[in-house]
């Protein structure tokens, strides 16, 4: 067998896999692997801050189901990539990261950009690697991109030592994977799911709770027969957006913090709610005690560690989700919840999602417009905060893998580069970045990385020159003492996108919105950025405060007559 | 390890013992400790050794806290790639050794009473010198535990205990 350096083998599996694209950034711990690159089919995406590659990277992943993978130097370059990790760790996404690292005999020794990034990377990853032995690298390199996309998926990192991606090695491409203790469960157990089946059978107000596990399983399908032969109406969480159709007539939209009143009161009223991949998250629960305390609870899930973690189930079917729905499918009856669907349209009719019109210019205004436009068909990121929630709400989709948002880790610089990975995925589709003022800035260096690539993606930026979400917090609940909100010093970002070389366009009026939201998705000669200046001070509703109960939800905002000043509200005992 | 947990109050706070098999692999041990150590379960004792496979360690631990966490915290140990089983074994019938090491102040006029002490309590002696005399007990926890008790009353020095082995009973294999 010919001998070849491990680095060359490392390429050689990332292009086995079928990975297009790595992003990353170089340093010398890294120089083999990046030369192993130069003669390579596998395209390196130069970015310009090693965060900025694992959020394309993830982007990339989250818009096509398939492992995003990143390339950084040891040290900082490294630790660099913790928030992005952490990122994909708490939304289940599938990532491959390779880092260089210092040479063996140096390890341990504080030598220059030495850090131990495979102990730093514990906490927040599926699992890591430091790799000893250069003979190890074929295998390791096939068990990291095994574990990253089987099961519940995460990111797999690997510290790849200078002398060790310099060694040549004899490869085996095809040897055996050790991972005697993974374990990736399937179809459920056939008795939960009878089990299950009985609820369901029994029910008349149920509810159907869509993760996104069921996004990762491809269970749109699945969820759809399932909620049609039943008639059951179905919830999605923030990151199951997309996998039931979110314009089909049993949709009540997003539940939770800020989800619809509709969607909210059904879940407080309903008899049986069964989550289809989804946590049961504290977004979503609130105060556990008071969350659907008579409504049978059923869960799905792959991972048997989020049972019972939170909320107590009635019944909880071990697999994955498409199967497991699947084999539901063939002996649920169909239900009698004629009365159970009336109430809930008279909900949605009652309570819809408004928005104050005319006055200064709203964000909801420019979302529902660029939902108008596009139809749920435009890959949709965004960022963290209000103009995230303002998104969910307002821009629907019917397909799954076009809505791409940091959940779990709540990430503020997320969605720019998201962006840049999605429109890598869909070089043709259209990619729009809804992001705020304050979480564009953290990792707006990218624009480098989108316009020498000349990708198309619209950068909306919600604009209202704080962050958002904390003030309406610092407003609601803390006597409007704002504290570190204010975005004085903000760029001109038309003339900051136009020093890149990019069309810049500024929006701040409601009469020009329709027109120039046209323009800039007519507009494919590269990036193009969109100035939203919005109304300061708007806030997000509905709200059901952190850690209260549904029965707390604050559904529009307190009516104050003029010269009195609006009700303080109890400061909520949940985190943010 | 980790920080212990603090509140008693709970009813179902105790402490459990649990037996792992694990990959044989440096970082190993620091994975299971932070799952511990993130809920705020104090691990009292941890044993490590070699099983009869080179490439599988099993591991005892005996940590304190309540129920639910600890079902949260099995749950994610055996979550971790490189664990094949995690169980809590607390209160079944399995044979649990432990072995611990005295050293009782014993001047010359009281060392007849610790050496008759040692005898009654089937302890081997170790090491008997000028001012002190070491004891050795293998046996269960509990038994471990009362002799720690009478052996205060002569003064303890110094004490140390190895943690607890489990080994499952007849033909079944310890998981």
């Amino acid at each position: 067998m010919t001998k070849k350096f491990a680095a060359e083998v490392i390429v050689d599996i990332i292009q086995q896999q079928g990975v297009e694209y790595i992003f990353g950034y170089p340093g010398g711990a890294a120089i083999p692997i990046f030369d192993a690159l130069v003669d390579s089919p596998v395209k390196l995406i130069l970015t310009r801050h090693e965060q900025g590659a694992v959020h394309m990277a993830d982007g990339f992943a989250r818009a096509t189901g398939k492992p995003g993978v990143v390339l950084v130097t040891s040290g900082p370059g490294a630790t660099n990539t913790i928030t992005g990790i952490l990122t994909a760790q708490m939304d289940s996404v599938p990532m491959v990261v390779i880092c260089g690292q210092q040479t063996t005999w140096n390890l341990g020794l504080d030598a220059f950009q030495e850090a131990d990034v495979s102990g730093i990377s514990f906490p927040v990853v599926k699992h890591s690697y430091l790799i000893k032995n250069a003979q190890d690298v074929p295998r390791i390199m096939r068990e990291a991109f095994h574990l990253s996309q089987t099961g519940r998926p995460g990111p797999v990192l690997i510290d790849v030592p200078k002398d060790v991606a310099s060694a040549m090695i004899e490869p085996d491409y095809d040897g055996e994977l050790h991972l005697p203790g993974y374990k990736v469960p399937t179809d459920g157990d056939p008795s939960d799911i009878e089990q299950a089946a009985q609820m369901l059978n029994a029910a008349r107000r149920p509810l159907l709770l869509v993760g996104h596990g069921a996004v990762i399983s491809g269970a749109e399908k699945a969820v759809t027969i399932l909620a049609e032969k039943m008639q059951i109406p179905v919830v999605n969480t923030l990151l199951g957006k997309g996998c039931f159709p979110e314009t089909h007539p049993l949709s009540l939209g997003m539940l939770g913090m800020h989800g619809t009143a509709y969607a909210n009161m059904a879940v407080k009223d309903c008899d049986l709610i069964m989550s289809i991949g989804s946590r049961w998250d504290d977004r979503i629960v609130g105060k556990i005690d008071s969350f659907c305390p008579d409504a049978v609870k059923i869960h799905i899930d792959i991972d048997p560690a989020e049972f019972n973690k939170t909320v107590q189930m009635d019944c909880t079917i071990l697999g994955d989700a498409r199967r497991v729905v699947e084999s539901l499918n063939a002996i649920v009856k169909r239900g009698d919840t004629k009365e159970w669907l009336k109430q809930a349209e008279k909900w949605r009719r009652q309570y819809p999602l408004k928005y104050k019109k005319g006055g200064k210019l709203k964000a909801e205004h420019v979302l529902e417009e660029i939902q108008n436009q596009t139809m749920g068909r435009a890959f949709v990121t965004t960022d963290v905060g209000q103009h995230q929630m303002w998104a969910a709400q307002y821009l629907l989709t019917d397909h799954r893998f076009h809505w791409i948002t940091s959940g779990g880790a709540g990430t503020m610089g997320f969605g720019f580069p998201a962006a840049i990975g999605a429109q890598f995925a869909h070089p043709e589709a259209t990619v729009i970045a809804i992001v705020g003022d304050g979480g564009f800035q953290m990792t707006q260096a990218e624009l480098s990385t989108a316009v020498i690539n000349r990708l198309p993606i619209k950068i909306v930026v919600i604009n209202n020159k704080y962050l958002g979400m904390v003030r309406q917090w610092q407003a609601l609940f803390y006597d409007n003492r704002l504290s570190g909100v204010d975005m004085e010093g903000n760029p001109n970002f038309v003339k900051l996108a136009e020093a890149y070389g990019i069309k810049g366009i500024r929006i701040k009026r409601s009469a020009d919105v329709k027109r120039l939201i046209q323009a800039a998705l007519e507009y494919n000669d590269g990036p193009c950025l969109i100035d939203v200046e919005v109304e300061k001070e708007d806030n997000v509703y509905p709200m059901i405060p952190s850690g209260a109960s549904y029965e707390q939800m604050i559904i529009e905002a307190p009516k104050v007559k003029p010269g009195m000043t609006a009700p303080k509200l109890e400061k909520p005992v949940g985190s943010t | 390890m980790s920080t212990a947990a603090g509140s008693n109050g709970n009813s179902s706070y105790r402490k459990h013992t649990i037996s792992l098999m694990v990959n044989n692999k440096p970082g190993v041990l620091i994975r299971i400790a932070l799952v511990f150590a993130r809920r705020g379960y104090n691990i009292d004792s941890l044993v490590v050794s070699p099983s009869k496979d080179p490439n599988f360690s099993v591991m005892n631990i005996v940590a304190s806290g309540d129920e639910k966490t600890l079902d949260q915290i099995l749950k994610q140990l055996n979550k971790l790639v490189d664990v094949i089983h995690a169980s809590d074994r607390t209160g079944e019938d399995i044979i649990q050794r432990e072995l611990a090491l005295f050293k009782l102040h014993s001047e010359a006029d009281r060392r007849s009473d610790v050496l008759q002490l040692a005898h009654a309590m089937d302890c081997d002696i170790v090491e008997v010198s000028e001012h002190a005399t070491i004891l050795q007990m293998t046996g269960d926890s509990e038994r471990l535990d009362s002799a720690h008790k009478v052996f205060e009353q002569y003064g303890i020095e110094e004490m140390i205990r190895t943690g607890k082995v489990l080994m499952a009973r007849g033909q079944e294999i310890t998981t």
